[in-house]
């Protein structure tokens, strides 16, 4: 077999420019770069070695997202990607970016409000005011912690009607 | 016994409560009682299942027999299992549901919030990472707790009743053998007792609120600890295990 050599032909920029445009299977407005379960890149002679964390545990976006990783890496002639999951520190809304939030509100999806640690653990009742993303209204109301995947939670508008997502801190 | 054999179950123990409880909680798929509840307890299956994934693929690896987290979840029989008595209990109606997932998400969230600083870096990790999770179980099921307990004479009268019926099931969340002691030792597990003066706490927080009773002192059903289920645990595994038994290596 003949020697790949991949830290000759690339750095650790270059494999993570490729990578960090890779979307959200579920919000495609985000990258993994943004979302921050792209945590690190390294280049051996034999292999590219990337490592991801999962938002939550179960999500089942994570297995698209490795399936993207190697499939981008392939485009760029990389055939032997190794992915290492690691769980610590554990992911949070905390990394998210504002320009990552701005781009969540503008595709409808309200960003997390409050930061991870400011949570009570029983009967919270969410953040203050989850702003409607579509009509900008403050008089909004949780109808439920759980939302259409596991990260978000489901608000209604009582101005303009529209149910609506909101991102979770966690 | 080696201290890697007490961590292989220890983390059989974590992860099979977190997978029968999952397996329990997605029975509700399209059966919740309105569409929001539908999603939210679908979605706490999720976490519970990640949560599971994480733990059987640790133990694999640990026994080094090259036994994956399905071969683990698929191919294991019955007495093999050390998941918690109460996580394999049936649905029943909402209100045994609801107060099912209250007694074990907190003791869940207690039981993390003592391993995160776990000597054993994963299970430390799988703690840390699990609690953000399990608060918002908690959450969801202690508020319908309240909701049902402090709502209607028959909310109230039958959410009594799913806290008299499983009450007798929380003794063996707590009970403890040669496997914690290794592992105390080691810095690595935590002592159950402590885990349970915080859990009583929430729970008697939580039915005061509720303006429920608490049951009274009761005979405690065991079997945890020596993998000893209820009947119900071997109609539970007999549907999750189906395809891999009918159909062996199938895959997606």
């Amino acid at each position: 077999m003949v020697e790949e050599d991949y830290n000759k032909k690339y750095t650790k920029e270059q494999v993570w420019g490729f990578l960090k445009e890779i979307p959200d299977p579920e919000i495609p407005v985000i990258t993994i770069e943004e979302l921050g379960v792209l945590r690190d890149v390294e280049v051996t002679p034999t292999k590219v070695i990337v490592t991801i964390t999962p938002t939550y545990t179960g999500c089942p976006a994570m297995k698209m997202f490795e399936d993207d990783i190697i499939s981008t890496l392939k485009q760029h002639g990389i055939e032997n990607t190794e992915i290492k999951m690691v769980y610590s520190p554990a992911w949070t809304t905390d990394w998210m970016t504002k320009e990552a939030k701005d781009k969540l509100r503008e595709y409808g999806i309200a960003p997390p409000v409050d930061g991870s640690a400011d949570k009570g653990v029983l009967f919270a009742n969410g953040p203050k005011i989850v702003v409607c993303p579509r009509c900008k209204s403050e008089n909004t109301i949780l109808k439920s912690q759980f939302g259409s995947t596991a990260c978000k939670a489901l608000y209604s508008c009582k101005d303009c009607l529209e149910p609506f997502d909101y991102f979770k801190c966690i | 016994m080696t201290t890697n054999e007490a961590l292989i179950n220890y983390c059989l123990r974590l992860g099979d409560s977190s997978l029968i409880l999952g397996q329990r909680m997605s029975e509700w798929c399209s059966n919740g009682p309105i569409l929001e509840e539908d999603i939210a307890m679908t979605n706490v299956a999720l976490d519970l299942i990640g949560q599971s994934r994480t733990m059987l693929t640790y133990a694999g690896k640990l026994e080094g027999k090259g036994r994956t987290e399905d071969d683990l979840a698929y191919r294991r029989e019955e007495r093999e299992f050390y998941n918690t008595l109460l996580s394999e209990r049936p649905n029943g109606h909402f209100g045994d549901t609801v107060t099912r997932n209250f007694l074990h998400s907190a003791f869940f969230y207690h039981l993390f919030q003592a391993l995160k600083n776990s000597k054993d870096e994963m299970i430390a990790a799988h703690a840390a990472k699990s609690i953000k999770e399990v608060t918002y179980h908690l959450r969801h099921s202690s508020e319908w707790l309240v909701r049902l307990g402090d709502g209607t004479e028959e909310s109230h009268n039958k959410v009594q009743e799913s806290l008299n019926d499983m009450w007798e099931f929380t003794g063996d969340l707590f009970e403890m053998n040669e496997v914690d002691e290794i592992l105390i030792k080691e810095g690595i597990a935590v002592d159950l007792t402590e885990v349970k003066k915080e859990w009583e706490k929430i729970i008697n927080q939580v039915i005061e609120r509720a303006t429920l009773s608490k049951p009274e002192e009761c005979y405690m059903q065991s079997g945890r600890l020596n993998a000893m289920h209820s009947e119900y645990l071997g109609h539970l595994i007999a549907e999750m295990q189906f395809l891999q038994r009918a159909y062996p290596e199938a895959q997606w």
